[in-house]
């Protein structure tokens, strides 16, 4: 099992998630975060003082799958969220200890689906 | 000191600031539809209006419209208001001065150009849009306003009514609308219309417009007197009249009625009762009313997919329907009964002021299209409309102004 973050730009978002369901991965957590790669932010201006370097809105998204889930799940956000310039995000893969379905206590690769 | 009526001119001055407060009214019902980057843009488009239109019109812009002058517009006579000042001019009011008349004019002129901004909302550069509504403003508005309620004008002279600005302001917006949201395309990125960002500023902006507009259609009666209450109540009813029938609609076609379906269906009630409230009876603002959401909602919900334009905000859908519906219901419901100054429509036996109100609805909707394509044309070449696709995704708030309206860490 296998959790897979992606950090996107707010614009891909249905884009990434239409391309996901052609997948068949139906399951995710979708979180509005702040954040800047190599963009390094933008500049603001409140009443003639100037602040750079602010913090760029993204979206963080949570997917976790089974190991055969898992080159498809990450193809599929790689098409839905690229565009080619900077500030397009990354995608972290993380091992997945354990997972409990709450309603029935499952675990595992069952309770994932 | 002049022959002036102080209750009439206390009303309109206090109708002036009325329609002032429209102008924020509108930034908030515009501002909560956009997408939460781009509503300082919006907000921003409106107070810019305020202030550069404001100035425009004190410079130039009521001399060009309502000084006597040519068949186009007005003369040059009364630029920097040289002459305006605490007289009468009789051809306007007979009891109110020139320079109130003069300040209650210049919200209309502030608010028309505002209004075509739902058009192309999220998608605009700052410099391109204040170009954009100096001209629009002086090469459009100034001599259609000159023609519908100068000195001389020739669709005032033919015979054309227009109480508070059904053709002058609402007609000639949503055209101009309709014509901008064509040439700047439609937004980026978009699979589907994003949800407005915060309807309860939707809210708040209806609340503010529905108030200003009884300074818009009651002060335009110029006085204290049995046109300007009857204009207050058929505003009132048809503004009310419009709310339930968009309800009814959307509960009948969607299974449930809308927060944002009822003010829209308010807002388009009072852009089309605006050209007909001093002309007609409250029954026949119930009756208008009712009828503004239905054929305002085919322009929103049908025609606007069908044709796939991105009026973003429906500027032409309820301000442009909606004024044109009602500028031609002025030729079926006007009463000389209600309004001696005015009248007969169709239904009190005067079939020609159908076609005299059809007529000036055709030439408005020529004369706004070919000017805002030209001025758009013009702008486009010299300053660019649009933004840049990055600036745009990145939002206008952003990338135009370089702040933004909300935070999520502090």
């Amino acid at each position: 099992m296998k959790l897979i973050i992606a950090i996107i730009q707010p614009h891909r978002l249905d884009h990434v998630r239409a391309e996901l369901y052609k997948q068949d991965v139906n399951l995710l957590s979708v979180s509005e975060i702040l954040g800047h790669g190599r963009q390094k932010g933008v500049t603001e201006v409140y009443r003639g003082v100037k602040e750079s370097g602010n913090l760029l809105r993204k979206i963080r998204l949570e997917i976790a799958v089974n190991e055969a889930f898992v080159e498809r799940t990450v193809a599929a956000i790689v098409r839905g969220a690229k565009t080619g310039r900077t500030g397009d995000g990354k995608i972290f893969i993380v091992p997945l200890d354990e997972c409990v379905r709450i309603r029935t206590e499952e675990r595992g690769s069952t309770a994932i689906g | 000191m002049p022959n002036f009526n102080a209750a009439d001119t206390l009303f309109v001055l206090i109708s002036a600031s009325f329609v002032m407060l429209m102008s924020p009214g509108l930034a908030l019902f515009y501002g909560g539809m956009v997408r939460k980057k781009n509503i300082l843009s919006v907000l921003m488009q409106c107070f810019a209006a305020l202030c550069l239109l404001s100035a425009a019109w004190v410079i130039f812009g009521y001399s060009l419209t309502f000084a006597p002058g040519s068949g186009f517009w007005g003369g040059l006579q009364w630029v920097v208001l040289k002459g305006v000042g605490f007289e009468l001019f009789a051809e306007y009011s007979a009891t109110v001065p020139n320079n109130v008349f003069m300040i209650y004019q210049c919200m209309f002129a502030v608010i028309t150009p505002a209004l075509i901004a739902g058009a192309f909302a999220e998608r605009i550069r700052f410099s391109a849009y204040l170009l954009f509504t100096l001209l629009w403003s002086t090469f459009v508005y100034n001599p259609l306003c000159h023609w519908v309620w100068g000195s001389g004008g020739w669709l005032r002279n033919m015979g054309v009514l227009d109480f508070a600005g059904g053709i002058v302001v609402h007609t000639s917006a949503g055209i101009a609308a309709l014509v901008m949201t064509l040439l700047i395309g439609r937004r980026k990125s978009l699979p589907h219309n994003p949800s407005p960002h915060n309807l309860p500023l939707v809210a708040i902006g209806t609340g503010l417009l529905w108030f200003g507009w009884f300074g818009f259609n009651a002060g335009s009666a110029l006085g204290v007197n049995a046109v300007a209450v009857n204009a207050f109540i058929v505003t009132n009813s048809a503004a009310a009249a419009s709310g339930i029938s968009w309800c009814i609609l959307e509960w009948v076609r969607n299974g449930k009625p809308t927060l944002f379906g009822l003010l829209t269906g308010c807002i388009a009630g009072l852009a089309t009762i605006t050209p007909c409230a001093g002309f007609v009876t409250p029954a026949a603002g119930l009756l208008i009313g009712f009828f503004a959401s239905i054929v305002c909602f085919i322009g929103v919900a049908l025609l606007k997919p069908k044709f796939n334009y991105d009026d973003s905000l429906d500027a032409f859908g309820v301000h442009g329907i909606g004024g044109i519906f009602g500028s031609l219901a002025v030729g079926l419901y006007a009463s000389r009964s209600v309004n001696p100054a005015g009248a007969d429509g169709y239904f009190y036996g005067n079939l020609r002021q159908l076609g005299i109100q059809t007529l000036g609805v055709l030439v408005t909707v020529l004369f706004v299209a070919i000017g805002t394509v030209v001025i758009y044309k013009l702008v486009d070449f010299f300053v660019r409309m649009r933004v840049d696709e990055e600036d745009e995704l990145l939002g206008l708030d952003l990338s135009q102004h370089h702040e933004r309206a909300y935070t999520i860490l502090e």
